[in-house]
This record gives structure tokens, sequence and C-alpha cells, in this order.
């Protein structure tokens, strides 16, 4: 394995660091604790997943993560930004910039057709609509949906529709790329077409990718690193080695 | 999010539920059209109404007399007024100085006399007064057979109807049809009367002149007043017969026949008030019985009434029927607006339910557009693109329809009128 490629100089800096980290909600009379006092620390260049049965917290920590949620207490800064001091507006602009997401449920705007939904983020960015255009059929490009450029979401299939999603979430270049189950509602060989391009994306363009999935097979097989959770704690956390995949790849590059 | 792209995706999203936000959009143009309509309805009826009465001339017109005349009748102005003494001569210098007064458009004198009319050889005696030709446009004339006065000097006469009858002997009987103006003008336009009257002239100076004495000094002018009255007779060509009464403000001494006023003036009919003022009728100055003065604008009466007072004669005018006119349109306004407005606040109340719907409904879509980096800002402003979208097109449909709406009650109105057979109204 090589080792002073520009990639791996970037891992040494922390992409992501959570201290004591707490998300409580009240139901009721009931306290209940989402996210109860988690301190980790994600390197920039990482591919972390966040492993648990549901409950465990582990979307609560990716919505904190993403800024989508406020913590209760204790802190998440991600890239130099403490998230819990940011205002709304700053926050959205964080989401706009820093990050990008990919949902279960693939979340594009059904009356959109993909290449108005890939652009939408740089709506937000204004940025002109001769470049937004350009950038977007070059995102679609990339995952391999240029023919559907024209297409609604509801005329793809799930696949399809997940890797539009994928093109959407990196149209700003974030630096952070969140998966929530990004496999979930896809069948198995899809599920691994979409894994390969967030692993192509943490390789080549050197994103760092957190992904939270319950499928214990799928993180082995793409993290490097697993973070067990549950009932909002941390468990466990362990470091992958080179899997089979990475060393097939690197073969194959050499 | 810049502007352009703002409206583009409000315009986008407001394809999406076509039905639904066309039907919210329509709601407003009826809610506008309604406000435009009432609206425009009331300011309509007023203007009408008020042309109308500007044309009628009964409350733009002050009439003018002299505190000479009728003195001692106990009434609170004259008690409080100048004394006999500071009160003027209505004569020819007292109306040009009143034609000077601001806001007045004209000051004319009113001639009248009762005098004998001859047609075919049969005498009828009435009042006759003479009109400026300013009154051409009086809503009197309307609906009249014949024309107006040629000129203001023209030997030509103007019949009222009753008079009409009186010359052709047709006097309907009391509660039966009257004739039309059509049936009783074709055989009097064109014919001719004969007026017979007194004329005044002034007398040669018989008395030996005045040595020595300022010959403008009052004494000197009575001692030598002296004029004749000479009968006359002057023929006159029915040009008009008038349907309505232009008169009807001065009651029981209204003319029934009239003649244009250069020509009257030019007469020197002997009038009542020559025979207190004799000394200046001797000296061929008119004097005049009363004047009428009609002011450019009927909001403007009261200040030029308190002029004319100033210059000390007595007013008259019918300002506060006008006054309370104008209350009654304050309040037919307000009623308007008031029903007009429900109409918009119903159709606001449409904007705000689809607004909320198309929220609820799109909630999935706000949390979408949330993540992936759109501010609360430019969420907001999404909607309120959307909003703004559905009330201007609602509003630019209202005010066409209103407008439209107008139309129809106009030519509607006419339609109407001219089945009643009145002349048509144009607002």
């Amino acid at each position: 394995m090589t080792t002073a490629s520009p990639v791996s100089l970037a891992r040494t800096a922390v992409a992501i660091r959570s201290e004591s980290l707490c998300r409580h909600y009240r139901m009721g009379e009931t306290l209940i604790r989402a996210v109860d006092g988690i301190s980790l620390e994600v390197r920039s260049g990482d591919f972390v997943a966040l492993l648990g049965s549901s409950g465990s917290g582990k979307s609560s920590v990716l919505n904190l993560i993403a800024g989508l949620d406020r913590p209760t207490s204790g802190s998440v800064v991600v890239q130099d930004r403490d998230l819990a001091k940011l205002s709304r507006e700053e926050l959205a602009k964080y989401r706009l910039h820093v990050v990008g997401m990919v949902f279960q449920s693939f979340n594009l705007i059904a009356s959109m057709t993909l290449a108005e939904n890939v652009e939408l983020p740089l709506r937000f960015a204004e940025v002109d609509r001769n470049k937004r255009q350009e950038l977007a059929s070059a995102a679609l490009e990339r995952v391999g949906l240029r023919s559907r450029i024209n297409h609604r979401p509801s005329e793809l299939s799930g696949g399809e529709q997940q890797r539009a999603a994928l093109a959407r979430a990196l149209i700003n270049r974030p630096q952070l790329l969140l998966a929530d189950e990004p496999t979930g509602n896809l069948d198995s060989h899809t599920g691994t077409e979409i894994m390969n391009m967030l692993r192509e994306f943490n390789q080549e363009l050197g994103m760092t990718v957190v992904m939270v999935t319950h499928e214990r097979v799928l993180a082995e097989r793409y993290a490097k690193r697993m973070i067990f959770l549950a009932d909002g704690k941390l468990i466990d956390d362990r470091t992958n080695g080179p899997t089979i995949d990475d060393l097939h790849i690197q073969g194959g590059q050499s | 999010m810049k502007i352009p792209d703002l409206t583009e995706l409000a315009l986008r999203n407001l394809r999406e539920s076509v039905l639904r936000n066309s039907l919210t959009t329509l709601g407003i143009s009826v809610g506008v059209a309604s406000l435009v309509a009432m609206l425009s309805l009331g300011t309509g009826l007023q203007q009408l109404l008020s042309r109308r009465l500007a044309k009628s001339g009964l409350f733009d017109t002050v009439l003018v007399s002299s505190r000479r005349d009728l003195r001692g009748m106990g009434r609170e102005e004259e008690r409080k007024g100048p004394t006999p003494g500071e009160s003027r001569v209505l004569n020819e210098p007292a109306r040009q100085e009143m034609e000077r007064l601001p806001n007045v458009s004209e000051a004319y004198p009113d001639i009248r006399f009762v005098t004998e009319l001859r047609y075919e050889d049969k005498p009828h005696l009435t009042m006759i007064s003479a009109l400026p030709l300013s009154a051409k446009s009086n809503d009197a004339f309307d609906g009249m057979q014949g024309n107006f006065f040629s000129s203001d000097l023209a030997a030509e006469v103007i019949l009222q109807k009753s008079f009409a009858e009186e010359l052709l002997g047709k006097t309907p009987p009391l509660g039966a049809a009257d004739p039309s103006v059509g049936e009783l003008a074709k055989p009097l336009l064109g014919r001719e009367l004969t007026m017979r009257y007194a004329q005044r002239q002034s007398a040669p100076a018989t008395h030996p002149p005045l040595r020595g004495n300022d010959a403008t000094s009052a004494d000197a002018s009575v001692e030598g007043a002296a004029y004749s009255v000479v009968s006359r007779e002057q023929k006159l060509r029915i040009v008009g017969v008038s349907d309505l009464d232009p008169e009807t403000m001065r009651g029981p001494t209204r003319a029934k026949v009239f003649l244009p006023l250069g020509l009257a003036e030019s007469l020197h009919v002997m009038q009542p008030t020559d025979l207190r003022e004799i000394s200046q009728a001797a000296a061929d100055q008119p004097v005049y019985s009363s004047v009428s003065v009609r002011v450019k604008n009927p909001a403007q009466v009261q200040l030029v009434e308190d002029a004319i007072k100033k210059m000390g004669f007595n007013t008259f005018s019918i300002l506060d029927a006008s006054n309370s006119l104008r209350q009654v349109f304050r309040v037919l306004y307000a009623f308007l607006g008031i029903f007009g407005s429900l109409a918009l606040t119903v159709a606001s109340i449409g904007i705000v339910n689809t607004l909320v719907m198309a929220i609820l409904e799109r909630r999935r879509e706000i949390g979408i557009m949330k993540a992936i980096g759109a501010s609360d800002g430019d969420i907001r402003k999404l909607f309120f693109a959307e909003a703004g979208a559905m009330g201007i097109l609602g509003g630019v449909v209202g005010v066409a329809l209103g407008w439209a709406i107008g139309q129809i009650i106009n030519f509607g109105t006419n339609l109407w009128l001219k089945s009643q057979s009145l002349p048509p109204e144009h607002c």
C-alpha cells in the first residue's frame, strides 16, 4: 500500500469530532435518549459505517452531523465548524456547501426532472443557469444517467433514483458525504452498484463518507471503520483491515 | 435564490396542481372584479349625478339681487348686513365685477318680462326670459326639438312645451296624456311670432344744461333723469320646443318663452327696476333685477357667494342640497367599498387556504430542500412567490373582469334606457 499519496496525507486531519454528544427527545412523560453521550473522531477521507439495530440512534447521530438537528448537549464539530453554535442560516449554508446527503428513500422531488433535481442545490447556491446545467449533466454522466436527464424520478428504477440522488449530493463538491441506509430500498445487485459508487467517491474524490446501515456484510466489505451503537451509546469501534475488494482494486491498479 | 430562478420554480410548482391553483386565482379574480365593479359603479353614479346637476344649473348658480329691493322684510341677513346706504345698484359695472371674481365662469343679467306674443293674430300673454348661449348645455334642452339659438343676437325664440300647447290650442285636460314634443314642434318650428313690448328710450335733453355744475353729480343726473316708453314689435322665429322646464328653480315666475340674451339686451325692454332706478335708467344704464352667477365648480359656490355678499348684494343658491348629496355619496361609497372588500377578504382567505394546503402537502419536499441546503428564507420566498403569482394574476384578471362587468352594465343600462325612450348615458 502506498503511503505518501495526497489522500493519505489528508487523512491525518479530523473531519468530524463529537464530544459527549446527546440528543434527547421528550415524548409525553418519558425522556428518550436517542443519542446519549457519544464522543468520536472521524478523520478526513475516512469511510465510516455506523451500525446498530433500529432505534440504536445511528440515524440521529447522522442527522446531528448533517446539521439537520441540534444536539441537546455536547458538541459536534465538522470541518472546524461547531454546529451547535451556528445560526439556522449558517446551518443551511453548511448543509449546502459542506455536506452531501443520500437517503434510504432517495428523496428526489417527484415533480422535477432528474436534471432539475440534481441542479436544485446549485439554485440555492445562486449558480448561473448555464453553469448549473453543465454541472448537472456532468454529475449525471458520472453516475451513468446521462440518457435519463429529462426523466422524472417515477420513471426510473430504485437504483437509478439512488444514483440520481448521489449525483445531487455530489453537485456542490462537499467534503462530507452522509448516507442513511443508501441500499435499504434496493436489491443486492443494485445495492452493490451504489456502494461501489460511494467507495469511488471516497477514494477518487477524497470525500469523507459516513454511512448508516444495519447490514454488517456491506459495512465489512466497504467501510474502513465500523462504529457500533446501541441505545444511543457507542459500544464498539473497530477498523477494518484492507478489504478483499481493496486489495483487488489496488492489485489491478499496480 | 435569485429572483428569475425563484419565479421559474414558483411557476412550475403552480403548474403542478393546475386545478387547485386556477380555482384559487379565479376566486381572487372574482373578488377583485366585484371590488372594481362596485367602486366604479359608485364613482359612475356620482359622476353621472354631479354632471346632471351641474348641467341643470341648480348647483352651480348663485342668484344675485340688490339689497335695495325688498328691504324691511325682517330677514336676519338684512339686519346684520350693511345699511341701505352701503348697498349697491345691481348694474352693468357690478355684473362685470362679479364676472371677474375667481371661480366664476360667467355672470349674466336676468332679463325677464311679461309681454304679449302674437301667433296667427291671436295674442298670448306670457313671461319671457333671456338665456345666454352657455345655457345650451343645460339639461332642459336635452330632449328639445329643433335647435338652440344660432347666435346671441338672432331673432329667434325657444318655446317651452306648455306654451307650445297653448299656441296650438292643444292644452290637454288635467290627467290626460301629454302630446309628445315632436308632435307639438312640427307645426311650430320655423314659424314666426310677433312680440309686442315696451321699449325704454332715453329722452332727448329738454332741460337747460346746468352750467358751472359737475355734470356727473348725482343731483344733476336726477334732475335731468327722464326716459320715454315706446311700444315696439319684434318678429321672432321659433327654432326650438323644449320638453323640460329650464327654470324649475324659479317656481311661479318661471318663463315659458326664451330669447337669446344679446337680443334681449339690445331691445331695451322696460324692466320693473327701471321705475325704481330712474336716474340710471334715464342714462340708458341698464339696472338688473337679478344677475345669475355661474360658478366653475359646485364646490366653490360658498366662496363665490361670500365674495358677492361682501360686494353688497343678496345671494341665493341651493348649496345645502348639494352638501347633503355629497354626504349620501360618501355613505354609498363606503357601503359599496365594504361589500367589495368583503369579497376581496374571502378571496384572500382562499389564497391562504391554498397555501396552507400546499405547505402541508409539500412538507416532505420542504424537508428535502432543507436537507440539500435551502435556507428558511429560500423556502419562505418560494411560497410567497407562488402566492404572489396567484395574487398578481388574479388581480389582473379581476381588474379586466371588473371592467368588462362595467361595460356590460353600461350596455345593459343604455339598452334599457333606449327601451324607455330615454337618451343613453356615456360614462
